[in-house]
């Protein structure tokens, strides 16, 4: 048996479709804790990274965090989070968010960083405040480059939220931990089959955002 | 009227970009800052709408104190227009120069009005308005940048080597533009350049900066010709000041001859009473065709194949003696071809005659400046225009 025939046979077979346990639930569950988990990701990285990157302070705080995050195992967090607050979803949204906030702080940092210094340079000397320079011109220049933090972001979410299925709770994750507790690998390649295609779904999404947020004559500007 | 008072600008490195600095530029006029790379030209301007802040002295507008007008209000009574214009991208050309009035709260029809109102004012084509940034020319985004700052209609405009980064032919019609342009709104205008052509052509007023930030000299552009305050602003104007200076005396006082002047099909006793060794033929109308030996000529019928080039003339009184002189610096023959704003010919007029009216005008200005200062009380520019004066004509 090929993987292939065990993503034919778990799609096709009725009892995946319905319940607590069938597909549409699994996956609504595990959209829910990636949008939760994003969310109070961009709530901390979004401001964080427009501050520094338009006062151009914290650089430093910003290259410490950057490289600390990649040493960081979500899964030892987890444990490690769980053996100290016990179970629940609190324990799953810690490693999620702390996974997740360094893509977006780091790369909002470096979006506005780079926006060119000429027209904030006259926006200023137009007399526009900061804040509006910060929210109308350095933003909607740097939006493409900050979608892709969000993006490189929730990817890693839909895949790391996996974890959740180990402190008992739902999501996708739990037809690979139940399928590989039961042997049952037609149900673990599903689970997988259904993450990856969640991944996806994700990059589909973020794409529609940047032709709908991101203004022609930035877009057009960067090719 | 803003009055720069004794200013001085350290920055915290220590680096002193301006020294002592005092001008006085007045309301309605074009008042240019030059000199070389370093000089502090920037950071004089800059602190006008205070983007940078003085160490020493104040900057006076309208009589009062800038330091104590609030900060966003002093910027929005000034445009400011920046190398490279600095447009946002991310805004059709339309929403750019509707910045300022949708920041001051103007409505969305009536800054968009307003903007396209500065679009044909600026010599924007219309259809550009929906067009990003990208989409234009180097010359048409620094239009769009002038037309920006000034969209509100601010009685000040500051701007900082405008037209650095555009070819010479684009950069001469924005120049051309400018000047117009200021015909009809009267700004008070400060503007920065390293070029000191452009500062000749531009400036009411021309203030030198010399590096450390020291003001060299504060003149208008025919006196700093005439008068070079030193060695510096001397060699700073270039080694042919004495040729650039006659760009501001009128050829119109030239005198000129017809005596030369055949038309194709005249006779051979026409031919014969000029006493030039060349003719200058024209046809029917009066234009110019070329120059015809003398002796050729008298030979027989002019043959209208074989003359050589007029060159271009020049237009008397339109047209300054700097521009007869190169006509006649031109010319195969040493004359210069004069012609009515129609392009018919008025007459010639050789590098003698021009040499003799540049002398005439020196001694006329020589004569003004010696006046002027006898009623400012200032000898001392009286002298020095003397003997630059002087050193021009002598041969
Ligand atoms: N923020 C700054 N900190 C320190 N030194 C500065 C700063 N800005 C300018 N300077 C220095 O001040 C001096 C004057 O600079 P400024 O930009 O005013 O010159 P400029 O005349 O405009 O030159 P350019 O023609 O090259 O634009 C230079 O020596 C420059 O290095
Ligand atoms: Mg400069």
């Amino acid at each position: 048996m090929n993987v292939l025939t065990f993503v034919d046979a778990f799609f096709s077979d009725s009892a995946h479709w319905h319940g607590y346990d069938g597909i549409p639930q699994r996956l609504l569950e595990h959209v829910q804790y990636t949008l939760l988990a994003l969310a109070l990701a961009a709530a901390i990285g979004l401001p964080a990274g427009l501050l520094t990157g338009h006062t151009g302070r914290g650089g430093n705080a910003i290259a410490f965090i950057a490289t600390a995050a990649r040493a960081l195992p979500s899964f030892g967090l987890l444990v490690l989070i769980v053996v100290t607050l016990g179970f629940g979803l609190l324990p799953v949204m810690i490693p999620l968010v702390v996974l997740a906030v360094p893509p977006i702080l780091v790369t909002t940092y470096e979006a506005v960083r780079s926006v060119d210094p000429a027209p904030v340079d006259a926006a200023r000397g137009m007399g526009m405040h900061e804040s509006r320079i910060l929210f109308q011109v350095e933003l909607p220049v740097a939006l493409p480059l900050i979608l892709s933090g969000l993006r490189s972001a929730a990817i890693q979410i839909v895949s790391t939220a996996t974890i959740a299925a180990y402190v008992s709770l739902g999501g996708l994750g739990r037809y690979i931990v139940d399928g590989l507790y039961q042997r049952d690998y037609e149900k673990v390649v599903g689970g997988a089959t259904l993450v990856a295609l969640l991944a996806l779904a994700t990059i589909a999404v973020f794409w529609a955002a940047g032709r709908l947020a991101v203004s022609p004559g930035v877009r057009r500007h960067r090719t | 009227m803003i009055r720069i008072d004794s200013v001085t600008k350290r920055y915290p490195d220590g680096t002193v970009a301006v020294d002592r600095l005092s001008l006085e530029i007045p309301d309605r006029s074009i008042t240019v800052l030059v000199g070389p790379s370093g000089c502090g030209k920037t950071t004089t301007l800059r602190m006008i709408n205070r983007m940078v802040e003085p160490t020493e002295g104040t900057i006076l507008l309208d009589g009062q104190d800038i330091q104590r007008r609030p900060v966003t209000a002093l910027r929005r009574s000034m445009g400011y227009v920046i190398q490279n214009a600095g447009l946002f991208q991310h805004r059709t050309i339309v929403d750019n120069i509707a910045t300022v009035p949708r920041m001051l709260g103007w409505g969305k029809q009536k800054s968009r009005a307003r903007a396209a109102e500065l679009m044909e004012r600026v010599g924007l084509d219309s259809a550009l308005a929906k067009r990003y940034p990208y989409q234009l020319s180097g010359g048409q985004q620094q239009r769009v940048g002038v037309a920006r700052a000034l969209a509100a209609d601010p009685p000040v405009l500051l701007m900082d080597e405008p037209f650095s980064a555009v070819d010479p032919v684009v950069r001469k019609g924005l120049q051309d533009e400018l000047l117009r342009l200021q015909d009809e709104l009267g700004k008070t205008i400060v503007f920065v350049t390293h070029d000191i052509d452009e500062a000749i052509k531009l400036g009411t007023t021309v203030a030198v900066l010399r590096e450390g930030g020291r003001l060299a000299q504060y003149a208008p552009p025919a006196e700093l010709l005439s008068a070079p305050a030193d060695g510096f602003v001397e060699d700073f104007l270039g080694a042919d000041r004495g040729i650039r200076r006659l760009s501001f005396f009128s050829s119109a006082a030239l005198e000129l001859t017809v005596d030369p002047v055949i038309t194709a099909d005249a006779d051979a006793g026409r031919i014969a009473a000029s006493g030039t060794p060349h003719l200058l033929v024209t046809d029917a109308d009066g234009r110019p065709l070329g120059w015809a030996e003398r002796r050729e000529a008298a030979a027989g019928p002019v043959d209208t194949e074989r003359l050589l080039p007029h060159g271009r003339p020049f237009v008397p009184g339109t047209d300054s003696l700097r521009a007869a002189l190169d006509c006649a610096v031109l010319s195969p023959t040493g004359w210069a071809v004069a012609v009515d704003g129609t392009g018919r010919v008025t007459g010639v007029v050789s590098q003698a005659t021009i040499a003799e009216a540049i002398r005439t005008a020196h001694t006329q200005s020589r004569a003004e400046a010696a006046r002027q200062a006898g009623e400012t009380g200032e000898p001392r520019d009286a002298d020095a225009a003397d003997r630059a004066d002087k050193a021009e004509v002598a041969p």
